[in-house]
């Protein structure tokens, strides 16, 4: 059952790749997306027991983020056809087929507690995405997949590093060195402290690189900017929270050692520092799209900020990192309708998506009031768990810095979101859309905004329930 | 026999930082993933299969796929030197020099498991990490930024041999082919680079910024 969720979108990509059909390849992303989706229902409602002597589980923190990212998949493999419909001049063969690998990798780092094998998958996340990026073969994104390649291949090393640090921490312990969660949880007390403390610094970089945490984020910018915008919203939504999973499992390890105090630090400090970078450089930015990179930059550090917090701001980090990544879906999709209608990304070369792309224009100004923390949507909550647990845990400084971080990144954001919004579209004939927005390019995004609103109103039970379960690793001693 | 093997990686971290011809940067690379396969095999007391697979295979990927992958290339991209390094050659050499101490002197401070204490394996990992850094951050030609890629993964490579038995053999064939794709991947962009802006200098690539 957990293998199929990895091996049946690889074989997929097999196929679309082998396959010579130009015109039909790109529906084997609605039907891979559907099928994953299928086989994570099957697996979380029937549950799954562990494969291949205990590498493969499905914990309850697995279980929260493979069924919001296969949710994700699903709502941007819809959007896939349409789009690539609009770019016939651009080959689809490699771009669907690593589309495809990407939903498996994804799914390995998800589901494995041997946490080489973590790295391994994503690692092999970061290659298949490279070509992803480089779709449009022009030189901006061949310059912004050669740097995603090297900073991310770097800071991946460097989180391979630490894991060995994490395994010879054992080993300098006299326990027989092992790389197994359950292993490591177990003889947690044990763990030699210097051995540990060096790991975790290593694997909070390496992996807070992929993640994009300030000063690790150079790549995001300019990787948002140059890719296609489903590609933006599945690497926003989905791998940036893989690497936010992976240090999570990292966390419990130290928070099982008595050392969460020394790894909560850290994170606060990562989560805020994130934060103000990227409102730094949000305000009068006049590139939408990299505005986009930096506002995944600052909820990641919102993420981490909330493990950090710990208590009942953890809840708040997980449900965030659904909320935000529903919104990223929005944002990124509508984004992308609007930059192909106006064939332009800059705030100068866009005014009026309200009137040439509408359902685009009201989806982008409707994403940003969501992604920027207003109410009645769902990241208004996640946000307000967070800053109340850091209020009850009596940090008062820092609930200040970070009110006063969101409120710069709210002026910011809205400045330039705005300006591409109103007013009327300039320059030679702007009253029919370059590429207009069509019926499979809307709907997807409109998908994502009803959960990102359902989520802000009404937090269903089960899931609560999940996230509860999720964020147990916290309450260890 | 393992020190001596250690010593000349590390003095194979100095090549590569005081030269400038492409070739021979390949080349020490290729010679350090040879050496670093033979390492495996002497820093075991009793070599399994699994080891024996793991060593022949990182001297294979490392020592003669990767090179020649390198090596095709640079002959494509007709490029031979690396002209101006943002750090000059006897700069980052004493640089490098200075990192190795540094790994030296750390690695004193972290606790060694008794089978490890007086060999030269932590401080070893941690200086070729920090070479590879080096390399990547002050040299501007797209292979030199992948060599110095290579030379970070073989100091991690050899932090690894402290603990073969941890890391199950699939685990570490996957590392292996991930290094292997990783720099298949970067070969095929480097191709695109010299073709884009008929060169493989990466101060092309700053086109994108804020």
């Amino acid at each position: 059952m957990l293998l199929a969720l990895i091996l049946v979108p690889i074989l997929l990509g097999g196929v679309a790749f082998i396959m010579p059909f130009e015109r039909v390849r790109p529906w084997l992303l609605p039907v891979g997306g559907a099928t994953h989706l299928g086989l994570t229902a099957t697996a979380i409602t029937r549950g799954a027991s562990p494969m291949l002597d205990g590498y493969l589980v499905l914990d309850p923190l697995g279980t929260l983020v493979l069924g919001f990212t296969s949710v994700l998949f699903f709502l941007c493999f819809l959007y896939a056809p349409g789009y690539l419909r609009q770019r016939p001049e651009r080959r689809n063969r490699v771009f669907v087929a690593c589309l495809l690998v990407f939903v498996g990798t994804t799914s390995l780092i998800l589901l494995t507690h041997h946490l080489g094998l973590m790295w391994v998958a994503l690692e092999a996340t970061t290659l298949c995405t490279a070509p992803l990026l480089y779709f449009n073969h022009n030189a901006r994104s061949l310059e912004a997949v050669w740097k995603y390649l090297l900073v991310g291949s770097v800071g991946i090393a460097l989180a391979l590093l630490g894991s060995l640090f994490l395994a010879y921490s054992a080993l300098h312990a006299r326990l027989t060195p092992s790389l197994l969660l359950e292993d490591l949880i177990r003889d947690g007390h044990a763990l030699s402290r210097p051995w540990l403390h060096a790991a975790f610094v290593l694997l909070f970089v390496g992996y807070g690189t992929k993640m994009g945490l300030a000063p690790m984020h150079t790549w995001k910018p300019d990787a948002y900017g140059e890719a296609p915008g489903l590609v933006g919203a599945l690497l926003a939504g989905g791998l940036t929270n893989c690497a936010f999973l992976a240090i999570l499992r990292f966390f419990h390890i130290l928070s099982a050692a008595g050392e969460a105090a020394f790894a909560r630090e850290l994170m606060i400090g990562g989560g805020l520092f994130s934060i103000a970078v990227a409102g730094v450089f949000m305000v009068r930015q006049r590139d939408y799209k990299r505005l986009l990179a930096y506002s995944s930059v600052e909820h990641m550090g919102i993420l981490v900020l909330g493990v950090g917090i710990g208590g009942n701001a953890v809840f708040g980090s997980l449900l965030h990192l659904i909320n935000n990544g529903l919104t990223k879906g929005v944002l990124f999709l509508s984004a992308a309708n609007i930059h192909r209608a106006f064939a332009s990304k800059t705030v100068e070369g866009t005014t009026g998506a309200m009137r040439l792309v509408p359902v685009s224009g009201a989806l982008f100004l409707l994403g940003f009031f969501a992604i920027a923390g207003s109410p009645p949507f769902g990241p208004f909550v996640s946000e307000f768990t967070i800053l109340s647990a850091a209020v009850s845990a009596g940090r008062y400084v820092l609930v200040g810095l970070f009110l006063l971080l969101l409120v710069i990144v709210f002026i910011g954001m809205g400045a330039t979101v705005l300006a591409v919004v109103q007013g009327t579209p300039v320059g030679i004939d702007r009253s029919v859309p370059a590429k207009p927005e069509t019926f499979l390019t809307v709907a997807p995004a409109v998908a994502f905004l009803i959960l990102v609103l359902c989520l802000g109103l009404y937090l269903p039970p089960p899931l609560q329930a999940l996230i509860q379960r999720a964020a147990a690793f916290e309450a260890l001693p | 026999m393992s020190t001596a093997i250690l010593v000349m990686v590390l003095l194979l971290n100095f090549f590569v930082l005081g030269t400038s011809r492409l070739r021979a940067v390949i080349n020490a690379s290729a010679a350090q993933g040879v050496a670093l396969g033979v390492l495996a095999l002497l820093v075991h007391p009793h070599v399994d299969e699994d080891t024996l697979l793991v060593a022949v295979g990182a001297a294979l990927i490392k020592g003669l796929v990767i090179p020649w992958l390198l090596l095709r290339a640079m002959r494509d991209a007709a490029i031979r030197r690396e002209v101006e390094p943002v750090i000059g050659f006897v700069p980052s050499l004493l640089l490098c020099a200075v990192g190795t101490g540094v790994a030296l002197v750390f690695s004193s401070t972290l606790p060694l498991a008794p089978q490890h204490q007086g060999s030269l394996l932590v401080p070893a990992s941690l200086a070729t990490v920090l070479s590879g850094f080096l390399v990547l951050t002050t040299r501007k030609k797209a292979i030199n930024q992948v060599v110095g890629y290579l030379l970070l993964e073989n100091g991690i490579y050899i932090m690894g041999l402290t603990l073969l038995q941890a890391m199950p053999f699939l685990v570490e064939i996957g590392v292996l082919l991930d290094l292997f794709v990783a720099i298949f991947v970067m070969g095929i962009i480097i191709n695109h680079i010299s073709r884009e802006f008929g060169s493989m200098d990466t101060a092309n690539l700053s086109a994108l910024k804020d």
